[in-house]
């Protein structure tokens, strides 16, 4: 559990930050909570021969809304989301995963921005991302640019950050009234990776009518995924009984688990449908005013 | 005298633990705390392979690293002799390997370094190059014909055959029974994972010549010995130091490569070399427990009279057969299985596999192997009371053990020293409220809900050993206690057993308080330094109390016989006329006329009689004349979520019986402990191997030990059978409920499906294994 040497900076700016970034190249490694990278450093499963630890910049840590986003700065610890009110009561989804991922003591270091950007299909972050349709803003040395969540998670611990990319901002449209989200985790035990996540954000019209379905899967494959014809076979629809299970039925068959540890892949494709199901009537359950 | 009479705290005072303020704080003293000037660091290159044979080593770039000191190998130890050294078991086990290697995570180098992180570096650097060999990683596979053979030196797969019972008379009552009741139970590897991972910090002192290694064990003693044995250094010049240990359950009670090759690294280099293994090393390589199929048989009337069990075993002892058992029992003390029954007749076989995993087999986690003796019995019975339809609580009740017959001589051979199994049932029962929950789970069956409710009434044996049957290497398994008062009262008492978390400082200080009336606060209690604790065998298997605590009651009277001459003296009285009340002697009729111990430890030292020596001391070499039979009976209620799989323990009752209680506090904090682990056991652990040998579960993300989050809430109680040969009346306790609670769990889940049809799941109870039931069942998911 001892990793290799490496060469250590803590830049001040974010422009610092980058430039070393594009000095090292592929040879670098941002450092944000440590949670993740730390770990495999002293497993030496990865060997980065610079560490560029983004902790002394300024200005990265925030959850507010403006310009009918909401905006979470990539260097936002997750206990930061569970602590937050306004979230708590308006993004009831995200409330759900910054609960559910891993620990206490992981969530007071790992922060939101190394959460999605690690690319891991099984950490929890990302599949709220993509349910929220939810876009990331990252800066290199040529500037700022927005990328949406589903274009960013492109293979197991490959996104489309550039290696001289810094995410700096996930931000999230702020819902219209009458909407209402949920996340379910299936775990082995706490603090454990899923066996199965599901996150659902719904909004309903004076009807009833699923007006804005969106619905992410964690642990379902090589990346965090977006079931969309899951999705669309909700919208426009009333979330009945059979709707929610044909629902449920196309999300399950979307998933591509695999057999591990955590259970064999028919058991997982199984409860991506349960927990699909639970996870839309609790997000139904708790549509309500928005803003 | 004091105005006040000291407190004593002596049996059955719940005091808190005389250890807790140093752990609470984090100043504990374990082996990596252990900084002396000038220490090397060791680290170890492992076998990537399962089974392989070693073509080339060449340590020469690890060598060139700056900052490594020694780089050690096989060839480097077989000159010493040291490259295969003997386990407790009559067989020998490699410490790094010439030849071949045989199971995964084997150590193969030694690198010493000037730091750890330079020991880390130069670990990749030793180039070492296998050709893999065929692999046999499952037991019932390796004991087949045609068998990879794991070692060649013994010719074949198979460690040992072993039997105990009536064999003649177990097939004829099974041949005449109304009933059989078969079930074929695998009882996971599991890794006890303790805190602390095993190291030591070796020093040998060239001028001296003396050799001190402070080290992560449980029976200090007991490694001195062999150490001198095997390495010729003289007895005397060797000092085995167990400083704290952040727990054991067995698993440190092994000889470990590393603890050899840092003593070598250290006659070396002359310097102190530490070894601590790192958690990802750790977890694969050391000591497991279980790892066993069985399959269990028991033979009944109608009425559910149960006459006789029979239970065939294979158990996995891999690559080595290092067990820490005693001698004379080569699979523990499975022969326990008979449990809280009266059957009529037993017979037990076990076949003892070689394998390409690592050694052990017998991490307690805890007993002599009787957690899987409980587990068989406990799971059969309930097969059993499915079958005929018997409420299992009522089976139970029908056959067990009536307490008119203890002492109860057992159908394989063991003598039950006491035991009252129904008033614990009884009240494990009312305080569940068994009668309403099974009316609840009737009528969750008619909605569709799935609950159950799952009995465990286990015996357990432990306080290993009479001398007469119990050894480790020839060494009886007595323990020991020596006593000394200081003039003012004050005393230091050591022991030959070590504690890695059983409060031993604060019980055994009560016991000698009981016996001699000095306050707990007054007596330091030291263990696990062979040049000052008297000689014994250690702790492990809940022997503890049994052994070094009796031994400490024993001293304890030694020594107020030569307190009474000295009060005699003092008080100008006959020795028969004085009369003990802890903590002073008084002339009979006139209480007024006293000497506190205190007094009389002063006088010891100042004014004794003349034909009596000075001091206040003495040694006590305990060797009890029966075992213990501490027994208990829990009820776990479980719910089954349907759609996930998932089984929720909602409640479970623990009521224990382990005679007389010396400080419940830590009665009950060994319970709720052994308890979490049992539900580990039940719900969560296991180590698994593909078919390469290849292991999973060796780091705890993979290997996952239940945290406060998922651990139920724990309710006990207790009854109170005490030991009629133990001097205090007590029993052990540390291992009852890890030995108990596992078959109480899976009883509960498999009682949930037992309309299903359902008659055994395989632990860890996951999910996945509960879902496909009910998905084969035709039990939609939602
Ligand atoms: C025991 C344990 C259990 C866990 N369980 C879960 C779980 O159940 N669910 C879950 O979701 N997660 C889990 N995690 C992972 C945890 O949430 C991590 O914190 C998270 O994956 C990474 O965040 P971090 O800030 O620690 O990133 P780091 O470890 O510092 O970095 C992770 C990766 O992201 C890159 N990176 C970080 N920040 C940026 C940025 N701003 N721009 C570009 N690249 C960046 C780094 O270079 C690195 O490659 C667990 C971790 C542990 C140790």
């Amino acid at each position: 559990m001892i990793p290799p040497n490496f060469e250590y900076f803590a830049p001040n700016t974010l422009g610092d930050a980058v430039s070393l970034l594009e000095r090292y190249g592929e040879d670098a490694k941002i450092l944000a909570g440590g949670q993740s990278l730390i770990p495999l450093m002293k497993l030496r499963l990865a060997s980065p021969r610079f560490i560029v630890d983004l902790n002394q910049i300024q200005g990265l840590e925030y959850v507010r809304e403006s310009d009918s986003y909401l905006r979470i700065g990539a260097l936002t610890r997750v206990t930061d989301l569970e602590a937050s009110e306004m979230v708590r009561k308006k993004y009831p989804v995200i409330y759900d995963v910054a609960a559910h991922i891993a620990d206490p003591l992981v969530r007071n270091m790992g922060t939101v921005g190394g959460n999605i950007a690690h690319g891991d299909p099984a950490n929890d972050l990302p599949a709220v991302m993509l349910a929220l349709n939810a876009e990331f803003i990252a800066i290199s040395p040529t500037g700022e640019r927005t990328i949406k969540a589903e274009e960013f998670f492109i293979d197991s611990f490959t996104t489309a950050l550039k290696p001289s990319e810094v995410l700096t901002e996930a931000r999230v449209a702020m819902p219209p009234a009458r909407s209402g989200g949920a996340y379910l985790k299936l775990e082995k035990r706490v603090g454990d990776f899923a066996i199965a996540g599901v996150a659902t954000q719904l909004t309903v019209d004076g009807r009833g009518v699923c007006e804005r379905v969106g619905i992410g899967l964690t642990s379902a494959g090589p990346t965090p995924l977006k079931p969309k014809k899951a999705e669309e076979s909700l919208r426009g629809k009333k979330p009945d009984d059979s709707a929610i299970k044909r629902t449920a039925d196309l999300a399950a068959d979307n998933a591509n688990p695999r057999s591990d540890l955590r259970g064999p892949a028919e058991y997982k494709r199984e409860m991506f449908r349960v927990l699909t199901i639970r996870a839309l009537r609790n997000a139904l359950s708790r549509v309500s005013g928005g803003s | 005298m004091t105005a006040q009479a000291p407190i004593i705290h002596g049996m059955g005072h719940a005091v808190k633990r005389k250890e807790d303020p140093r752990f609470i704080q984090g100043r504990g003293n374990y082996v990596d705390d252990v900084n002396l000037p000038g220490m090397l660091y060791l680290d170890i290159v492992r076998s990537p392979y399962a089974h392989a044979r070693i073509t080339s080593i060449n340590v020469e770039k690890a060598k060139a690293l700056p900052g490594v000191a020694a780089v050690i190998t096989g060839k480097d130890l077989e000159p010493l002799g040291l490259a295969w050294i003997p386990t407790l078991m009559n067989d020998k086990q490699m410490v790094l390997p010439t030849e071949k290697v045989v199971y995964q995570y084997q150590e193969v180098v030694g690198v010493v370094a000037e730091d750890r992180y330079v020991a880390a570096d130069a670990v990749p650097l030793v180039e070492v190059e296998y050709e893999p060999l065929p692999v046999v990683a499952d037991p019932r596979e390796a004991l087949k014909q045609g068998a990879t053979v794991v070692r060649p030196d013994k010719g074949s797969n198979l460690a040992y055959h072993w039997e105990a019972g009536d064999k003649g008379a177990t097939e004829s009552l099974f041949r005449d029974a109304d009933v059989v009741a078969r079930e074929e139970f695998y009882y996971p590897r599991l890794h006890v994972s303790y805190m602390e991972t095993v190291g030591c910090v070796a020093h040998y002192d060239a001028i001296s010549g003396k050799l001190t290694l402070w080290m992560t064990t449980q029976a200090p003693h007991a490694v001195r010995t062999v150490a001198s044995l095997v390495t010729k250094i003289p007895e005397n010049k060797i000092r085995i130091i167990s400083p704290d240990i952040g727990g054991g359950f067995g698993g440190k009670v092994y000889v470990y490569p590393g603890y050899i090759v840092a003593a070598v690294a250290s006659i070396l280099t002359g310097k102190p070399v530490k070894w601590i293994n790192d958690r990802s090393d750790d977890q694969p390589s050391t000591a497991f427990g279980r790892d066993c199929y069985m399959t269990a048989e028991v033979a009944a009337k109608k009425d559910g009279t149960m006459l006789a069990l029979r239970v065939k075993t294979i158990g996995d002892h891999g690559a080595f057969f290092g067990d820490a058992n005693p001698s004379k029992f080569p699979f523990g003390l499975f022969s326990i299985c008979t449990g809280s029954y009266d059957f009529k007749s037993a017979f037990v076989e076990v076949d003892g596999a070689h394998t390409n995993k690592p050694p052990g087999g017998i991490t307690y986690r805890c007993s002599f192997r009787v957690t899987e003796a409980v587990y068989a019995v406990e799971r059969i019975v309930d097969v059993l009371a499915h079958k005929l339809g018997i409420d299992p609580a009522q089976l139970r009740i029908k056959n067990f053990i009536a307490p008119d017959k203890f002492p109860y001589k057992s159908a394989l051979g063991w003598t039950y020293d006491s035991g009252n199994y129904l008033p614990a049932l009884r009240k494990a029962m009312e305080k569940v409220g068994y009668e309403q929950l099974r009316k609840e789970q009737e009528e969750k069956r008619k909605r569709g809900e799935l609950m159950g409710i799952g009995i465990s009434s286990f015996t357990e044996i432990v306080g290993a050993g009479p001398a007469h049957t119990f050894d480790i290497l020839g060494l009886k398994m007595f323990d020991s206690c020596e006593i000394r008062i200081h003039p003012t009262g004050k005393a230091i008492a050591r022991f030959g057993t070590k504690a890695q978390g059983q409060g031993h400082e604060t019980t055994f200080a009560q016991i000698i308080a009981e016996e001699l009336g000095i306050p707990i606060d007054d007596i330091t209690v030291e263990e696990g330094d062979t040049d000052t604790c008297p000689y014994g065998l250690g702790t492990y298997a809940s022997r503890s109390t049994p052994t070094a605590g009796a031994a400490g009651a024993m001293a304890s009277r030694k020594i107020r016989e030569k307190a009474r001459k000295i009060a005699a003296h003092l008080l100008e009285a006959r020795e028969e006329d004085l009369v003990w009340e802890p903590g002073k002697f008084y002339v009979r009729g006139s209480p007024g006329k006293a000497k506190t111990i205190q007094e009389i430890a002063f006088a010891a030292y100042t004014n004794y009689p003349p034909d009596v020596e000075a001091g206040l001391e003495a040694v006590d070499y305990y060797n009890p004349p029966n075992m213990t039979y501490p027994f208990g009976s829990y009820i776990c209620v479980v719910d089954i979520d349907k759609g996930t799989g998932e089984a929720k323990i909602r409640r479970f009752m623990a009521v224990d019986d382990c005679g007389n209680r010396i400080n419940p506090l830590i009665v009950d904090g060994q319970i709720h402990g052994a308890l979490a682990m049992g539900f580990g056991t039940a719900m969560l652990e296991e180590i698994k191997y593909d078919e390469n040998g290849n292991v999973f579960g060796a780091n705890f993300m993979d290997y996952l030990i239940p945290t406060a989050v998922e651990t139920p809430k724990w309710e006990t109680d207790q009854t109170v059978t005490p030991s009629p040969h133990h001097p205090l009346g007590a029993k052990g306790v540390g291992e009852s409920a890890t030995v108990g609670s596992p078959a109480a769990f899976v009883n509960a889940v498999v009682d949930a499906l037992a309309h299903l049809g359902v008659t055994h799941i395989d632990m860890p109870l996951n999910p996945w294994k509960i879902r496909k039931i009910l998905r084969d069942n035709g039990i939609q998911a939602e």
